[in-house]
């Protein structure tokens, strides 16, 4: 029988009905600005500061340390364009990885093209990962920011950020370089992976909220305390200057609710979903022959499966795939505005055809075992009918 | 769930206007067949495609016995996204299309326009190779009733591979002077870029000088070959856009 199964969560996740719930009322009574100089106002922006101190104490961060922003690219572009612009005169270089999401890439490559900067791109190795030590060795005098994701979107790889945090922390203190500072994006791993700045050795993070079942429009931009940054928009005093613009308050206290629910339910969900991953990806191991898991085996988001299916073209399997009530993502981007394949499995030094038939399944809460059974029962055939008419044939040295 | 209201693909505005009753059945879907990878964008099939898509025509299973066919083309490959191979078998006496069987590494658009070639070709009794010849990418996205522009390059695709082996059958008959060679021009010798470049610059939605630039860097070393390049814009534009 046919069943609806949305493995899509890296894309967004639905809202959480007890987030909802919170928000409601800041979009129907309580809906006054909160720098109107009224009880009501005043009221609006108490609740606001409550979700700052909730959320500070998930980051175990100050609660003004915390700039609420429209999501995680707003929050990755402040990062990188605030920061870079705002710290020139100490240095024009910035590291980052060839897997970063597109938020950070393109933002990193605009200072480079237009404003000067030197950027160095670290490529991961075969798994996705970029060590402390690659990092270290790319690291220069003038290096003023660094930005590594926290785990990676597509190929759901976990990066050694507290590791490389730590290394840059003590890089700084010997060369004497204050001005050096690292962001991670953590978009992803919000709901499965700890969130704590002291931790993870990060001055910058960005969460949002699309990914943890809370509401999409809103993120957030942890700077550490001291950190100076240049605004991208002007126009008002809210958020210190640095985010101007009347607060999206509804969005800013669902985001601290599904924030502190994610955080709640993490353990208990990265063992779930662990089980789950690993069945859904040994079973297309055992049922299809010819994949090859992209992203680390172990080292790895609880709900991320990444598989490239040989000899055929992505997106023709997730529109079968659609066809049959499954709802994964391609990582080829033959959809999309360029031809070119996903930049992430090229960089882990894999092949066009490999790239292209690349399809990412990504569960949730609402994923039960019933629906890894349905989508190991449906894919099989649909891999085999678009293989039956495929002239390619990949060299096996890339299955595994 | 499934209706998610009125949703008008900008990419259908432009790229059809055969069709007015598919677009009406597929403001019905939800947002769109395809989206891009940013969710930014999304695009609707037709039906005749989607009937194209999920039960391809004229294809070949497995294995291929080449000795039944003769003529073979071939274009694309997979490191581009799209790759089609196609077999032939031409009537000596007639010259007409008895059967068009192929393969191919690509995305539903890709697999339709192949499917829906090979029956245009084949149906009431075969065109001839000159009539077969004569197909051009806008006669495939007709009877598809539209592709999304993204989409064009794959019908482009199929009528190359199928002029392919139409050459190819020419040779192999010792026929040599109904070989139509698809050579491209280069347009500028310092960038080595070719009209055909530029076309598919074009395809891909570069449709002014600038953009055609960024994508295939096109006379920024030699500003000379402009005039002819903006004149090759307004060529193709016209050819694939009206």
């Amino acid at each position: 029988m046919k069943r609806e199964v949305y493995l899509d969560h890296a894309a967004t996740t639905p809202l959480d009905p007890r987030v909802k719930e919170v928000m409601l009322e800041y979009l129907e009574d309580k809906f006054a600005n909160p720098s109107s100089f009224h009880s009501q106002g005043k009221e609006v922006k108490d609740a606001m500061q409550d979700a700052r101190f909730q959320i500070a104490g998930v980051l175990s961060c100050r609660p003004d340390e915390i700039l609420f922003t429209s999501g995680g690219t707003e929050s990755d572009n402040l990062a990188i364009l605030g920061y870079a612009r705002k710290n020139k005169s100490a240095g024009k270089h910035i590291i980052t990885s060839k897997i970063e999401h597109h938020a950070v890439l393109e933002a990193v490559i605009y200072l480079e093209k237009k404003e000067g900067f030197e950027v160095t791109y670290l490529e991961p190795d075969r798994d996705g990962l970029v060590s402390a030590q690659q990092v270290e060795q790319a690291l220069r005098k003038d290096t003023i920011l660094v930005s590594i994701m926290y785990a990676n979107n597509e190929i759901g790889t976990i990066l050694p950020i507290a590791e490389i945090g730590n290394m840059i922390q003590k890089w700084r203190r010997d060369h004497n370089r204050p001005e050096l500072v690292f962001h991670t994006d953590a978009c992803q791993a919000a709901g499965y992976l700890d969130l704590n700045v002291e931790k993870l050795h990060v001055d910058m993070l960005t969460l949002n909220g699309s990914k943890i079942y809370g509401p999409k429009g809103v993120g957030l931009l942890y700077a550490r305390r001291g950190l100076k940054l240049q605004p991208l928009q002007f126009g008002g005093a809210q958020e210190r200057g640095l985010r101007p613009g009347t607060e999206n308050t509804a969005g800013i206290i669902g985001l601290a609710k599904a924030l502190e629910l994610a955080q709640k339910s993490a353990k208990k969900e990265v063992e779930r979903l662990t089980s789950l991953r690993d069945s859904l990806i040994s079973g297309i191991q055992k049922r299809v022959s010819k994949t090859r898991l992209n992203g680390h085996a172990t080292q790895r988001l609880a709900n991320n499966v990444n598989i490239s299916f040989m000899d055929i073209e992505g997106e023709a399997l997730l529109l079968y795939l659609d066809a049959e009530g499954i709802a994964a993502s391609t990582g080829s981007a033959c959809t999309s505005a360029s031809l070119d394949p996903s930049h992430v499995i090229l960089a882990l030094g894999l092949p066009y055809e490999v790239a292209h038939g690349s399809i990412r399944f990504s569960l949730g809460k609402i994923t039960t075992q019933e629906d890894i059974d349905y989508v190991l029962q449906a894919l099989p055939p649909l891999v085999e009918k678009l293989r039956s008419i495929s002239p390619v044939s990949v060299d096996e040295k890339y299955f595994n | 769930m499934k209706n998610l209201g009125p949703l008008v693909p900008l990419a259908w505005t432009k790229s059809t206007s055969t069709d007015k009753a598919h677009l009406a059945e597929s403001k019905k879907g939800k947002g769109g067949d395809v989206s891009s990878r940013d969710k930014s964008k999304s695009w609707f099939y037709t039906d005749v495609v989607k009937e194209h898509f999920f039960n391809p025509q004229n294809f070949i299973k497995g294995e291929v016995d080449e000795s039944q066919f003769n003529a073979i083309g071939k274009v694309g490959s997979p490191a581009c996204g799209d790759e089609l191979r196609v077999w032939l078998r031409v009537d000596p006496e007639t010259e007409k299309i008895q059967e068009f069987k192929w393969k191919t590494f690509g995305c539903g658009s890709a697999i339709a326009s192949t499917s829906i070639t090979s029956v245009m070709v084949t149906e009431n009794g075969g065109m001839t190779l000159d009539e077969a010849r004569e197909i051009k990418p806008q006669d495939i996205m007709e009877r598809l009733g539209g592709l999304p522009e993204r989409k064009f390059h794959c019908s482009v695709l199929c009528d190359k591979a199928l002029r392919d082996a139409i050459n190819d059958y020419y040779r192999r008959t010792d026929q040599f002077d109904k070989i139509i060679k698809e050579s491209s021009r280069i347009i500028d010798p310092v960038s080595k870029v070719t009209d055909s470049d530029i076309e598919e610059a074009v395809l891909d939605g570069a449709h002014t000088l600038e953009l055609v630039q960024q994508k295939t860097k096109v006379g920024l070393g030699n500003p000379g070959c402009l005039p002819a390049v903006e004149e090759l814009i307004r060529f193709y534009k016209e050819k694939y856009f009206g």
